[in-house]
């Protein structure tokens, strides 16, 4: 499939999961496919990292679901910060292990899990929605009741893929990505490069085979694909590239600036501005 | 270990008094934010807590005792991503050193945002961990400024679950809560049993009782006399000038009175 194919198929209003982690193999060819269209009014869970950002300064979002928002080396992402200081967007804030909780529930059909995490603090306040649930074995334990978080659609962007769906990280951590596809109607999977089946474990142990086909409905090659974030160990962050991202934040000029430079084109010309952008960089 | 002659910094003081957040705690995964509570967690396994695990701040469990501000450099133990760091946390097996934004006489923090959290006035890093940490395994915290800005009377958005908030959210919460230390550039704190509230242990040396009153911005449990914080040892000064922190950076983190 294409970036656009894969965007074709989401509609306004849609719940969508961003595998990754921060700012960590983001699948960031498809986010800005979304930025691209005339998609809207998205309910974005995900453990933040730019593409939240980046989706809140184009006025894609009307929902946040998640833990935190940040860019690793960058504590917080400023275009999350200002949305949420405008008052724009709402949220479903949660504890990083409530929110796998209810990736868990949703990929195994479940209408939520126990859990003990959020009781005594004001994510109880902040998601008035939120329910208890008595031990039923008689500890005497009044638990969360983490309600699944169903999503419509699942992003990831991982290092390999074959033409099948069963994907491959060769990065030091999964992160959620497969309980994103499972929790999710429809996965789309972005990667490095598309291989052939046997390649996949040809070098690598099968256990770097973390997303199964059963859950995958389509396949993009998107070399660079997660750029500016990283893909480990094809590239590491862009950290130059993020700071300038960052630093426009500052005014709606310098945001202008930054969509005109890198945004307004399809992936191509975005990757031929970084290439030139690098290029300009080694030369200073 | 002979005690020092006494030409530890501030720093030093705070980074010995974070490796005691973890002498006896056995054999745990400890996790601390900041230089100086890293610091402290490889002084503590390096020397008097040798079955710590810690983490290389990505996806392995490291042994060894390499420098704070550069890449873990030891024998990869174990393998352990994000999700087994959630599992670690549910089970128990851990003790983290965070750092909160706010925090209040009962030990309920603050790292989520400032204000009305429908329109936040300064909108910080989000829970993260911090209700899951603190319901599930022992929780310290450190604060490089000791300030009333940060120990105030009432947090803004309760992250992290006190002790108050966790006994009024009944035993699901309070069973395993367990908030141990808050040590600070100025002092090291616990929570009464008895209230729950915030208790005196030591001041560093320098540092008055009243020094520490002024410094918080709620009301003091002092029981007694208050003993000065520990010197670090001629051994653990060297280990942290030498091998954990050659550059310096905890002098960053709290320059010297």
């Amino acid at each position: 499939m294409t970036e656009a194919e894969v965007v074709g198929r989401l509609r306004s209003g849609m719940t969508i999961g961003i595998g990754g982690w921060a700012s960590r193999r983001k699948p960031m060819s498809l986010v800005r496919e979304i930025l691209r269209s005339d998609l809207k009014d998205l309910t974005v869970v995900a453990y933040g990292g730019p593409e939240v950002g980046l989706l809140c300064a184009a006025g894609k979002v009307r929902k946040v679901v998640f833990g935190f928002v940040t860019l690793d080396s960058i504590p917080l992402d400023p275009h999350f910060r200002a949305a949420r200081q405008s008052g724009s967007i709402e949220v479903a804030e949660y504890d990083e292990g409530m929110l796998q909780w209810g990736l868990q529930a949703a990929a195994t059909r479940l209408p939520f899990l126990p859990t003990r995490g959020g009781l005594g603090t004001l994510v109880m306040d902040t998601n008035p929605s939120l329910r208890t649930i008595a031990d039923p074995y008689g500890s005497g334990d009044e638990l969360v009741a983490m309600p699944a978080i169903p999503l419509d659609a699942a992003l990831i962007h991982m290092n390999r893929a074959d033409a099948a769906g069963n994907a491959q990280f060769l990065g030091p951590d999964p992160y959620f990505d497969e309980l994103f596809a499972m929790a999710a109607e429809q996965t789309f999977v972005s990667c490095e490069k598309i291989v052939p089946t046997e390649q996949l474990t040809a070098e690598h142990h099968p256990v770097t085979v973390a997303i199964r086909r059963l859950y995958v409905d389509g396949v993009v090659e998107a070399p660079n694909g997660a750029h500016f974030t990283s893909c480990v160990p094809d590239y590491g962050t862009d950290e130059s590239f993020q700071r300038e991202y960052a630093a426009a934040a500052k005014s709606p000029e310098a945001w202008t600036n930054f969509v005109d430079t890198y945004l307004s084109g399809d992936e191509a010309s975005y990757q031929q501005a970084v290439a030139a952008r690098e290029t300009e960089e080694k030369s200073a | 270990m002979s005690q020092s002659s006494n030409s530890a910094t501030r720093a030093e003081v705070c980074a010995v008094a974070c490796a005691e957040v973890f002498r006896d705690n056995g054999e745990i995964l400890a996790s601390a934010f900041g230089t100086i509570p890293s610091i402290g967690l490889r002084l503590a396994r390096h020397t008097f807590s040798p079955d710590l695990m810690l983490t290389d701040g990505e996806s392995s469990f490291v042994k060894g005792t390499w420098p704070v501000g550069s890449p873990a450099d030891g024998v990869v133990e174990a393998w352990s991503p994000f999700r087994n760091v959630f599992d670690v946390v549910w089970s128990g097996k851990r003790h983290i050193i965070m750092i909160p934004v706010q925090i209040d006489r009962f030990g309920n923090v603050n790292i989520s945002a400032l204000g009305d959290h429908e329109k936040p006035s300064v909108q910080l890093v989000g829970v993260r961990g911090a209700p899951g940490n603190t319901v599930y395994h022992p929780t310290s915290y450190w604060a490089a400024s000791h300030s009333p800005r940060t120990f105030v009377p009432k947090v803004d958005m309760v992250a992290g679950a006190g002790t108050d908030s966790a006994a009024k959210a009944g035993t699901g919460a309070s069973r395993h809560h367990d908030l141990r230390k808050v040590v600070t550039n100025l002092a090291v704190l616990d929570f009464a049993p008895d209230s729950g509230a915030m208790r005196l242990v030591s001041v560093h040396p320098g540092v008055s009782i009243d020094d520490v009153r002024e410094a918080t911005g709620f009301e003091l449990e002092v029981d007694g006399d208050v003993p000065e914080t520990r010197l670090p040892t001629d051994e653990e000064l060297a280990l942290i000038r030498d091998v954990i922190d050659p550059r310096g950076l905890r002098n960053k983190e709290v320059p010297n009175e």
